[in-house]
């Protein structure tokens, strides 16, 4: 009877207790776009992966500070004496949210999914020979060759449930081309510490928390996720109260949402560079006025406009502060940034007028430069200030401004004489800069080197850096490439973006380098 | 009538295969849907891959014809942007754009008839001066700040009503979501649904103003004066109901007009209707929504005109005389 009732009294004790542990804290979060998919391995796009983020886990995490850390893996490492075999030790106790226990087979499924010919993510994984279950705990990565960054390709690849794709039919990534529908795109099944509990694309997620998580429960309890496209009317919710937290503040508004009494605005860098880029082969430029060389390939002029630009006018004019000046196309939290790489001249535009006239254009040239509109901060401010900048020392800059839609197939596809781009380097490594935007442009390499830059010697020394295991040798060599790169002021580097979050009250949310933002990290002061 | 009808109908299928058409030559420059479809470390060769699936490399005739003989079936395919099939994506939103519309139809109606009459009668009045002046405003002030400024107004300063989204909605049918039902629905119409009638509202209501106004001077209604009717009666039973006539014309073929030009007032609320879609797909140039979601509206159009033109054939005689008479 005492035994009883002294049973009935401590569950409700525990009922009550939980009842206050758990009290519901929800977090209501606007950002312009939704996710673009729930198929974790369909899209290489980040809001798609934030979102994803919340039910979905990878093995490695990125942390805010840009470094990696533990996540479904706990730890990784080349196993001994095989530098192309990477060895990965899974978390213990971890279980999805259908009840399925997490193992080795469960990686293996997904990283062979993520590298499938219809996954976006294959690229990431485009090095990898095998995925191998060692035992239920263990995962070995087979290498085509020594890879020593791999773990850094892993922080947006998520762990799908194996037994639960194969019930539903979606142990493939869905082949969009042959107009087919797939479960995994509306519905989920993951280790991450939120479930999805309502889904309406464009208009509003809800996810609740997963009590069986492996960690510590989190401060937010309940997320409401609503896209909300319009710059004005997402800051009008905040303003208004009927949301928590904005991502995607644009600069314009962050002194007034500063000065706005319960609101926070947190300020960060962003891993993204804004840079100009110029047609660098022989061919003489389609849009200019000098017909029989290309003016680009002179090293003083290119030298000229580095002198002619105004870094500091269009940090404090148009971007009113919000953004960091930079002499180099990497943000500081990637290998191989060093400080004096990251200096810029003092504007200097009489000395950038006599290196034209010593270059052999003391009345300047046309040229058309291409510009994006819809895609990085104030991207087409930025070029308007360097048309100006640029027309100081006689060259006559025509802008041509497109969405980025079409903006970004003219660099493919070699269209263009002389472009701005914004870069962000998922690696966190000088590599993933190289290979993309320096390397000439062949094969899988140089994808967006719009101005076919092209140096053999340069070419060599990136591609060894893709199988250089002596990382100090490695360091050694991105340190002499960028200094090829800087000397010959290869790019026009502008700055860093600069992430701005708004939230309400005592929500605190830490800027995070790629815009990728954890709920379950936040933190809430009384 | 059989005839008259499938001539019509005919010329409507016209209609569409023309939208069709030039909406698909439009689509060759809005960009580059694979841009917007990968990240930024894609390899050159998966992009061409993903080209080459989607079809993107067929001639353009090719690429014209997959898409026609697929839409007649209902199939607009999967949208580039959130990979669910566009049928579906339309369907889900229609009743957000549809509900909207209606609320603002009924707004401008009532609210232009009410003020219509009321400057029409009170022509002299200070308050007929100032509707007037303030329509002139209502007229010439975009859309889009209208609502931002109603946004800054009613939610961010009063914080009365929301700012953007649709509130809770209710299922009420398998195909129908409704925020009719609700108390943050209900609120949540009021802004978008002002925001959208501004511009009809005034146009009716300066419609009824001087149809009201020619009505009032003709010879029957300075009679019925004559007669010593009562002023009310004159008012609204004579001269309102011959007012009406094109009233209920104009606002019938303006109601597809409401339905393709919620565009900018759901962007700007944050509505969840078609509009809004077509928005955020130009944004990513998803061609399959884009093409649905223009061949939605020349349908809603072809309707819209096919019914009128049937209800001008009964109601007018000499139509039909023209009609046997070419036939």
């Amino acid at each position: 009877m005492s035994k009883t009732f002294l049973r009935i009294t401590a569950a409700l004790l525990a009922s009550t207790m939980l009842v206050t542990g758990a009290s519901a804290e929800t977090v209501r979060w606007a950002r312009s776009s939704d996710a673009l998919t729930l198929d974790p391995h369909s899209q290489n796009q980040g809001v798609t992966h934030n979102f994803a983020h919340h039910i979905y886990e990878t093995l490695v995490n990125r942390e805010v500070d840009g470094s990696l850390s533990p996540r479904l893996a706990t730890e990784w490492a080349t196993k001994e004496g095989e530098p192309n075999v990477w060895v990965f030790t899974l978390r213990e106790g971890v279980t999805f949210h259908n009840g399925n226990p997490f193992t080795a087979e469960d990686v293996v499924f997904s990283l062979d999914r993520a590298r499938s010919e219809k996954s976006n993510m294959r690229q990431l994984h485009a090095d990898v020979a095998s995925v191998v279950a060692v035992d239920d705990l263990t995962v070995e990565v087979h290498m085509n060759g020594p890879s020593p960054l791999y773990p850094n390709n892993l922080t947006n690849t998520f762990i799908m449930d194996k037994e639960w794709s194969e019930e539903n039919n979606v142990t493939e990534v869905q082949d969009y081309a042959a107009g087919e529908d797939n479960y995994a795109v509306r519905n989920t099944n993951g280790t991450g510490p939120y479930i999805l509990a309502e889904r309406e694309p464009d208009v509003r997620s809800r996810l609740t928390v997963f009590e069986g998580h492996w960690a510590d429960a989190p401060a937010v309890t309940e997320i409401v996720f609503l896209p909300i496209t319009e710059n004005a009317t997402r800051i009008a919710a905040l303003l208004s109260g009927e949301v928590d937290f904005v991502q995607d503040v644009p600069v314009q508004d962050i002194e007034r949402l500063q000065s706005t009494d319960g609101i926070t605005v947190t300020t960060g860098a962003e891993n993204r560079s804004i840079y100009f880029a110029y047609r660098m082969d022989d061919a003489p430029l389609r849009s200019s006025n000098v017909t029989d060389v290309n003016p680009f390939q002179n090293p003083l002029v290119r030298e000229a406009i580095h002198l002619a630009v105004d870094r500091d006018a269009i940090q404090r004019v148009v971007m009113r502060g919000q953004s960091v000046p930079t002499g180099i196309v990497v943000p500081p939290f990637v290998n191989g940034w060093t400080e004096e790489l990251d200096a810029y001249p003092a504007t200097d535009v009489a000395r950038a007028r006599e290196l034209m006239a010593e270059a052999g254009y003391p009345d300047g040239f046309t040229v058309t430069l291409d510009t994006p509109n819809n895609r990085y901060v104030n991207d087409e401010a930025i070029s308007q200030a360097l048309v100006n900048f640029l027309g100081q020392i006689g060259i006559q800059v025509t802008l041509a401004s497109r969405p980025v839609a079409q903006h970004s197939p003219l660099i493919t596809a070699n269209e263009t004489d002389f472009y701005m781009l914004g870069w962000g380097v998922p690696t966190f490594d000088s590599a993933y800069n190289f290979n993309d935007l320096i390397h000439s442009k062949e094969g899988s390499y140089g994808a967006y080197n719009g101005g076919l830059y092209s140096n053999p010697e340069v070419d060599a020394m990136i591609e060894s850096l893709g199988t250089e295991v002596d990382l100090d040798v490695r360091n050694a060599t991105i340190a002499a490439i960028w200094e090829i790169i800087q000397a010959e002021r290869m790019v026009l580097p502008i700055h860093n973006q600069v992430l701005a979050y708004a939230t309400r009250g005592n929500l605190e949310v830490a800027v995070h380098p790629e815009n990728q933002p954890l709920l379950n990290t936040v933190t809430i002061s009384d | 009538m059989l005839v008259f009808i499938l001539r019509r109908l005919a010329q409507s299928v016209v209609v569409m295969l023309a939208v069709a058409l030039i909406a698909f030559l439009i689509f060759r420059y809005v960009g580059d849907p694979i841009a917007s479809m990968v990240g930024q470390d894609t390899r050159l060769e998966d992009m061409e891959r993903m080209r080459q699936e989607l079809g993107l490399n067929d001639p353009f005739y090719v690429q014209f014809w997959t898409f026609i003989t697929n839409a007649v079936q209902g199939n607009f395919g999967i949208s580039y942007r959130l990979q669910l099939p566009v049928t579906q994506l339309i369907f889900d939103r229609l009743p957000a754009t549809l509900e909207l519309a209606l609320v603002s139809v009924i707004l401008a109606l009532f609210i232009g008839v009410g003020l219509g009459i009321f400057t029409a009668l009170r022509r002299k009045s200070f308050g007929a001066g100032l509707i007037m002046s303030l329509s002139l405003v209502g007229v010439s002030l975009p859309t889009f700040l209208i609502g931002i400024g109603l946004i800054y107004i009613f939610a961010v300063e009063l914080q009365w009503l929301p700012s953007f989204g649709r509130g809770e909605t209710v299922q009420i049918a398998p195909w129908w979501r409704s925020g009719f039902f609700t108390q943050s629905g209900l609120r949540s119409l009021i802004l978008p649904a002002i925001t959208l009638s501004l511009f009809q509202m005034t146009l009716i209501m300066r419609l009824v103003r001087s149809e009201m106004l020619e009505v009032l001077r003709q010879d029957y209604i300075r009679f019925a004066r004559a007669r010593g009717l009562p002023e009310r009666a004159i008012n609204f039973r004579h001269a309102l109901k011959n007012t009406l006539v094109p009233v209920i014309t104009i606002t019938g073929l303006q109601l597809g007009s409401i339905i393709a030009f919620a565009v900018v007032t759901e962007t700007v609320f944050q509505w969840p209707g078609v509009g809004s879609l077509f928005i955020n797909s130009v944004q990513v140039v998803d061609v399959p929504v884009m093409a649905a979601y223009l061949m939605f509206i020349a349908l809603v159009f072809v309707m819209i005109n096919l019914v009128v033109d049937i209800l001008y054939y009964l109601v007018d005689p000499r139509l039909r005389i023209g009609a046997r008479a070419g036939a």
